[in-house]
């Protein structure tokens, strides 16, 4: 109960910040709409809404790592986090508290991001709707890192931190250009870290390859429990003071 | 039931913040801690109100240990701390029944409790207005009305008034006044002024340690100074020639 009470208290910060509507919403749909456009001109099929509209969403997801990162770094910073941790709420109540109300935002993005791809012309697949429930899982991933930039970070650092991982998400997730155009360490790198297999898992379920959903999935899943420890960890370190 | 505590020690890789603290707080007393900057006053809070675990020693508030029993600790206290800790986006409000509902009351006993707190704190014509619009006094009011919704029996003030114009200092002063008695209230501040005014007992600490403890009246007596401000030189003064 406490849990939920927290999660509104969150999903209502996060939602009337115009920050959320622009970066969680209104960027991705315009990159959608802009690549496709390019697709018109390109040689090859990357941007075609098949292929972009699935790693688009993923992209969107980023931004929930910034949402919650920057929710917890300023709770902190302002206290807001003391005033709690002085309550008789538990450690499980926080965490579940943050991470839960980033679902429906993931669900939001993903909705949204599939209808305009859909406007554009992207054929309608009945595979869409095992593919919500594969992005939801993969925006556990984000809302994972989100949860541990702010566990470490203070809010201001929080930002910097995004420039990167933002960077890191879209350059080495295969978004943007195929990595086998690339070829090589860059390549390896890219599929040690879980955000290709997360861009690879979305175009797969979206396309019905369900056979090439369970390995990426993997990977993503082995990432989402790992960072989740340790910003489980790092967040009752915290409330121990 | 009393607030007694035993040798309260905590250290930070190798500095001790708080050095082997032992005093008792009576039951509804306004009791005022000083300090310099860096004195452990912050600290001691953290640790009395279960943020943080000491080193050393122990505190029983109201009955319950602070190391055995932190939960049951919790429930008797609430905190104002010196970051005035509102949500930004939420209305005042939503503030008030955000922390209500998370000591356990329901949607319509938070309502009520809120309600009851923004009339007692002059909010009510602000319930609507985010955490973000209000002005600092507002701000501050609605910081210590989250830490009353609670219904504590025992409170904690880290700076309250911290930033405020004279007004607005003012004002808090008399609200602060009003409580004064109900409940236990614990204030750390800078401003000796407020200690004369709001008061009980005070304790002067300093590096950690707790130099001084008595009424205004105890306190001028025992350094022969007609002034809080010459007591409290002179004790940290006395402090850093040892």
């Amino acid at each position: 109960m406490r849990a939920l009470t927290f999660a509104v208290r969150n999903r209502k910060e996060i939602l009337r910040d115009p920050m959320t509507l622009l970066f969680g919403m209104v960027l991705p749909l315009l990159m959608l709409w802009l690549f496709s456009m390019m697709a018109e001109n390109m040689p090859f099929d990357l941007f075609t809404l098949e292929k972009l509209a699935p790693a688009i969403i993923v992209f969107s997801f980023s931004f929930i790592t910034l949402f919650t990162g920057m929710l917890i770094g300023r709770d902190k910073s302002s206290s807001f986090l003391m005033r709690i941790f002085a309550s008789p709420m538990a450690a499980t109540d926080y965490l579940v508290g943050y991470a839960l109300p980033l679902l429906p935002i993931a669900f939001l993005q993903i909705t949204a991001c599939y209808g305009t791809a859909l406007l554009l012309g992207m054929p309608f697949t009945i595979d869409a709707i095992p593919a919500v429930g594969v992005l939801l899982i993969i925006s556990l991933l984000y809302i994972g890192f989100g949860l541990f930039f702010g566990t470490f970070f203070t809010d201001r650092q929080v930002g910097a931190m995004f420039a990167i991982f933002v960077n890191i998400t879209t350059w080495l997730s295969g978004t943007w250009f195929e990595l086998d155009m690339i070829g090589g360490t860059f390549q390896r790198v890219a599929y040690l870290l879980p955000f290709a297999h997360a861009v690879d898992a979305s175009r797969a379920i979206f396309a019905g390859d369900y056979g090439a959903v369970f390995i990426p999935m993997l990977w993503v899943m082995a990432y989402t429990a790992v960072i989740f420890g340790i910003a489980v960890w790092g967040f009752k370190k915290r409330m121990r003071g | 039931m009393e607030i007694v505590i035993k040798e309260l020690t905590k250290t930070f890789k190798g500095r001790i913040a708080v050095d082997h603290l032992s005093l008792t707080i009576g039951q509804g007393e306004f009791f005022a801690l000083l300090g310099e900057n860096g004195a452990g006053k912050t600290t001691t809070i953290k640790l009395l109100s279960c943020l943080m675990k000491p080193t050393g020693g122990d505190a029983v508030m109201l009955g319950d240990s602070i190391v055995e029993n932190p939960q049951a600790v919790k429930k008797k206290l609430n905190i104002s701390p010196q970051e005035t800790a509102v949500a930004r986006n939420l209305s005042v409000k939503e503030n008030l029944e955000f922390i209500a509902k998370i000591y356990g009351s329901d949607k319509r006993e938070a309502e009520k409790k809120a309600n009851r707190l923004m009339n007692k704190f002059g909010l009510a014509d602000r319930a609507k207005s985010k955490g973000r619009t209000l002005s600092g006094g507002l701000e501050r009011r609605l910081s210590i009305a989250m830490a009353m919704i609670s219904e504590p029996e025992i409170i904690f003030l880290d700076e309250p008034t911290v930033g405020l114009d004279v007004r607005a200092r003012l004002d808090l002063w008399q609200i602060l006044l009003d409580l004064k008695g109900q409940i236990t209230i614990i204030l750390t501040t800078h401003y000796l002024e407020e200690v004369e005014a709001l008061a009980d007992r005070i304790g002067i600490m300093h590096k950690g340690r707790l130099h001084a403890l008595g009424t205004l009246d105890e306190l001028k007596e025992q350094t022969g100074q007609a002034k809080l401000q010459d007591i409290f030189l002179q004790l940290t003064a006395e402090a850093k020639i040892q």
